[in-house]
């Protein structure tokens, strides 16, 4: 039974006992993610952009052979879209949608490093103010005397979401193409 | 030897035996010379009783003995093949096929309405067998191979058989093991021609311990299967049973060698071989004396390779040499029907998948051996490269070759579900099959079975009028539903027709304006007032049967063909009959395809669908803004500008060329900047982010290692369609 209960929970404290993240910036704002969702960091370039899709869905790289959708941040929050620099990375989170494993690319503006924030150092998401949607915060990490904002990547990546949307826009661009 | 591997063996070739045996029914009644067919039946219930007795099944082996049982009368001529028997052996075949899934899925007991079914199929079986009582199997397989010596003249062994002598040991039982399931499992081999059974190691009474087993047994045994094989019948007593077993054509010395072996006394051991027909009497007291030879001349060394016993017959003037010869021939074409068995292998799906996934990879690696080639412009490398391609795509094209599959043997399913919906239903119908020997993916080929029942059923219960209707309209009173498939430009098309009543177009829009579907000022063409019948429950039939008519299945049929990437379409003529053409494309994984460009990124065109590339005039481009077609050699040749459909920024450049596909017998140009020549592709799914895309079917590799997406033609002409059918304010 106890282990029933453990086996349930697993995800939830996986989630809180989780202390290392990766930083980055994002729009001036520094942002983490978790590190165990975490593939990989590659740089920016070759890709390519998929019609009629919104604007926070910049296209689809070639990650050795698996084709890789790639997220505009910034677009996704509802900001502005990003610019690429030199500085420009594209972040591999591995995600589980409809039970099937599904990379995603998220482009960021800079790594910076992979931290320790301490569980009593993580304060809950203020309920409005932080100009992104409350439910893609996790939490608010502090960093020497600064706030860093914790991602819900499951939230913020959601799959089905994300295609939901892209249905919609697709609607309305159909109109723009006719 | 995995017990579980081995039942997943059974099961598989189970199913297979009783399609066969279907099909042979099938055939059965159209045929003059039946022999052939029958025997097939009884073959394929008798290996799956045996096979099934191995495994301890005793539904099975309790069913199909009873089947066999009258099999067996027709094969004795005792019975005529009826239309009726021929029905009921079908019933029978569905029961064993439901016993085989339950055996499959490990649930633990039939439901009743099952067993129910097969006590009724049992009792109609029986009164075929008369008066004759429901033996129990194992008396049975006595029954069923009495000795039946195949004596030629002169008294002479039949020797192409096998002897196999057999002494159980003691601990056989109590190792869980039944002698029996072997026997049933080697007469899956072949033929048990005579069988004795050597009781002389029994104990009397009070010295007998139930448990042990004293049994020996003497089986004279017609097979085509080899020595290992026969060998892998006693896998499971190998330890625990002397076993000698003689190939056909045996030395005399083999004889004197295994009468030696055994424990039994000789003469007696001889008369066992005897009385189970692997040696005549004649024979037995050559053997015999040939011992008495060895014992006499060189002691130790019997065994000492001798002439076979035809040899030896021949050369004593028992047989004729034609004789021998005849037999011969015939152990010939037996092992040449053997290796023509073996020119088949079965292939883990999954490993077939795996290799077309690599051989994938290895095109993608190819194009970019090509380009970096092609820079480099050494003549040598160009030509070593270029042959390196063409190996490639050698080996792609075989490789996926492998995966395809014969519509045949699908098609065929139908001639039974036609059958028996015709007979449920009291029409006459037939069906016509062409085309069978189309290929296409298997994995097309297993999703396509279900929509395709549904349409055929359709065509039998709405489609074929009743014979009265028929007459009146001038048709042959036998209604005809067709199966058809062929290629066409990249596809395959499947076609169910029927020569029935035809679609009434009225009284679909009727159904369709009385149910909403359709706003009675919407004026729609014929084609989409029958496309009206794919909308989720629309039926116009009048009368729920228990076939159709609920106006569910055109709905499922239409979802299936289009998760295929496939299409279907109607043409129909009232009181005359109706096709229903379903298009699938004919691989799911790799295509040729014919890539262009539109500003920066690249765009591949199934080549298949390619037709020609013009370029635009200037004219043409002026006119943009009024109208989106060109005059293609006198033809009206409406065209998509992909650069504004994909709102691809940057100046459109001087020159745009004009890629003109076809699809389903229409055609649409394609405006793009660049045309850049064919290319294999391999087509990767874009994944559950992009499902709601429509236009672009999936993705592909270049052999730069970017990523160019592939149109799907059809849904690309669909949404511009749809987006001109806004109505504009």
């Amino acid at each position: 039974m106890g282990q029933l209960i453990k086996h349930e929970t697993s995800g939830l404290v996986a989630d809180m006992d989780q202390q290392q993240y990766l930083t980055f910036n994002l729009g001036g704002e520094v942002f983490a993610i978790g590190i165990l969702a975490i593939k990989e960091i590659i740089e920016y370039g070759n890709l390519t952009e998929v019609p009629m899709m919104p604007d926070f869905i910049r296209g689809v790289i070639n990650l050795r052979g698996a084709v890789v959708p790639v997220v505009d941040l910034a677009a996704r929050f509802g900001r502005k879209g990003s610019t690429v620099t030199r500085r420009t990375c594209i972040v591999i989170i591995e995600m589980e949608a409809n039970g099937e494993r599904q990379d995603v690319g998220v482009i960021v503006d800079a790594v910076n490093e992979v931290l320790e924030i301490l569980h009593q150092d993580i304060e809950p998401a203020p309920t409005f103010g932080a100009k992104i949607r409350t439910d893609f915060i996790n939490g608010m990490g502090k960093v020497n005397g600064k706030f860093v904002i914790l991602l819900n990547v499951n939230r913020v990546l959601s799959v089905d979401e994300m295609a939901a949307l892209a249905q919609v826009d697709g609607g309305t661009a159909e109109y723009a193409a006719g | 030897m995995n017990m579980d591997q081995v039942l997943q063996t059974f099961i598989v070739e189970s199913r297979e035996l009783l399609q066969d045996m279907e099909a042979s029914l099938l055939r059965i009644e159209s045929e003059t010379e039946q022999s052939e067919s029958i025997n097939a039946i009884f073959r394929a219930a008798h290996t799956i009783k045996g096979s099934a007795g191995l495994f301890g099944l005793d539904d099975i082996v309790a069913f199909t003995h009873v089947l066999e049982s009258v099999l067996d009368k027709v094969r004795n001529n005792e019975l005529e093949i009826v239309s009726d028997l021929v029905a009921l052996f079908l019933l029978c075949g569905d029961h064993m096929a439901l016993l085989i899934d339950h055996v499959e899925s490990r649930a633990d007991a039939l439901d009743v309405d099952k067993l129910q079914a097969g006590a009724s199929l049992l009792e109609k079986l029986s009164i075929y067998l008369a008066a004759q009582p429901v033996a129990a199997p194992q008396s049975a397989m006595a029954a069923a191979h009495e000795p039946r010596v195949e004596t030629t003249g002169g008294g002479l062994v039949d020797n192409d058989n096998w002897h196999i002598s057999l002494r159980f040991g003691r601990d056989v039982l109590r190792n869980g093991m039944d002698p029996l399931s072997f026997f049933r499992y080697l007469g899956t081999l072949g033929e048990i021609i005579g069988i004795t059974t050597l009781v002389d190691a029994i104990p009397t009474a009070e010295d007998m311990d139930a448990e042990s087993c004293y049994l020996g047994y003497e089986i004279n045994f017609k097979s085509e299967a080899d020595k290992v094989v026969i060998e892998g019948v006693f896998e499971f007593v190998r330890d625990d049973c002397v076993l000698h077993i003689l190939p056909p054509h045996s030395r005399m010395g083999d004889f004197v060698q295994m009468l030696s072996d055994l424990p039994e006394e000789d003469l007696l051991l001889g008369e066992m071989l005897v009385r189970c027909g692997t040696l005549t009497r004649h024979e037995l007291a050559q053997v015999l004396a040939i011992q008495a030879q060895d014992s006499v001349s060189h002691d130790d060394t019997t065994g000492e390779p001798q002439k076979p016993l035809g040899e030896i017959a021949v050369a004593q003037r028992m047989v004729q040499p034609e004789v021998v010869e005849a037999a011969l021939e015939k152990q010939k074409q037996v092992k040449d029907s053997k290796a023509k068995q073996q020119q088949l292998v079965r292939v883990d799906a999954e490993k077939l998948d795996q290799l077309i996934n690599l051989i994938g990879e290895l095109v993608i690696a190819g194009a970019g051996v090509n380009i970096l080639a092609r820079r480099n412009g050494q003549t040598a490398l160009l030509e070593a490269v270029s042959t390196l391609s063409r190996m490639v795509e050698e080996v792609r094209d075989s490789a996926l070759s492998m995966r395809m599959v014969q519509i045949g043997e699908t098609f065929n399913r139908f001639q039974r579900v036609v059958r028996d919906v015709s007979k449920e239903l009291g029409k006459d119908i037939v069906l016509s099959i062409s085309g069978a020997e189309t290929e296409l993916d298997k994995t097309v080929v297993e999703k396509i079975g279900d929509p395709l029942t549904h349409l055929v059923r359709n065509s039998m219960d709405h489609g074929i009028e009743n014979a009265e209707l028929r007459t009146e309209r001038g048709k042959p009173a036998q209604g005809t539903v067709r199966l058809n498939a062929y290629h066409e430009s990249g596809s395959i098309v499947i076609e169910v027709s029927d020569d029935g009543g035809g679609l009434n177009a009225e009284r679909i829009l009727a159904k369709a304006i009385e149910k909403g579907v359709v706003a009675p000022t919407q004026s729609l063409t014929e084609q989409e007032i029958f496309k009206l019948i794919f909308e989720a429950g629309f039926s116009t039939a009048d009368k729920v049967s228990n076939i159709s008519g609920r106006g569910v299945g055109m709905d499922v049929v239409r979802r299936n063909i289009e998760a295929l990437r496939g299409t279907i379409e109607i043409t129909s003529q009232y009181t005359v009959g109706t096709t229903m053409r379903i298009r699938l494309p004919l691989t799911l994984a790799i295509i040729d395809g014919f890539l262009v460009a539109v500003g920066k990124s690249s765009f591949v065109i199934p080549l298949d669908m390619v037709v020609e590339c013009v370029e635009m005039s200037d004219q043409d481009r002026q006119a943009l803004q009024e109208r989106n077609y060109v005059n293609l050699r006198n033809e009206v040749l409406p065209f998509i500008r992909l650069r504004n459909l994909f709102e691809v920024e940057g100046e459109a450049p001087r020159r745009e060329n004009i890629v003109v596909v076809q699809y389903a017998g229409q055609k649409a140009g394609l405006v793009v900047d660049g045309l850049l020549g064919e290319f294999q592709t391999v087509i990767k799914p874009l994944g559950s982010l992009f499902q709601h895309l429509q236009g672009i079917g999936g993705s592909t590799i270049l052999g730069s290692g970017e990523v160019a997406l592939i149109l799907d033609v059809p849904s690309l002409v669909q949404k511009v369609v749809q987006a001109e059918m806004v109505p504009t304010v």
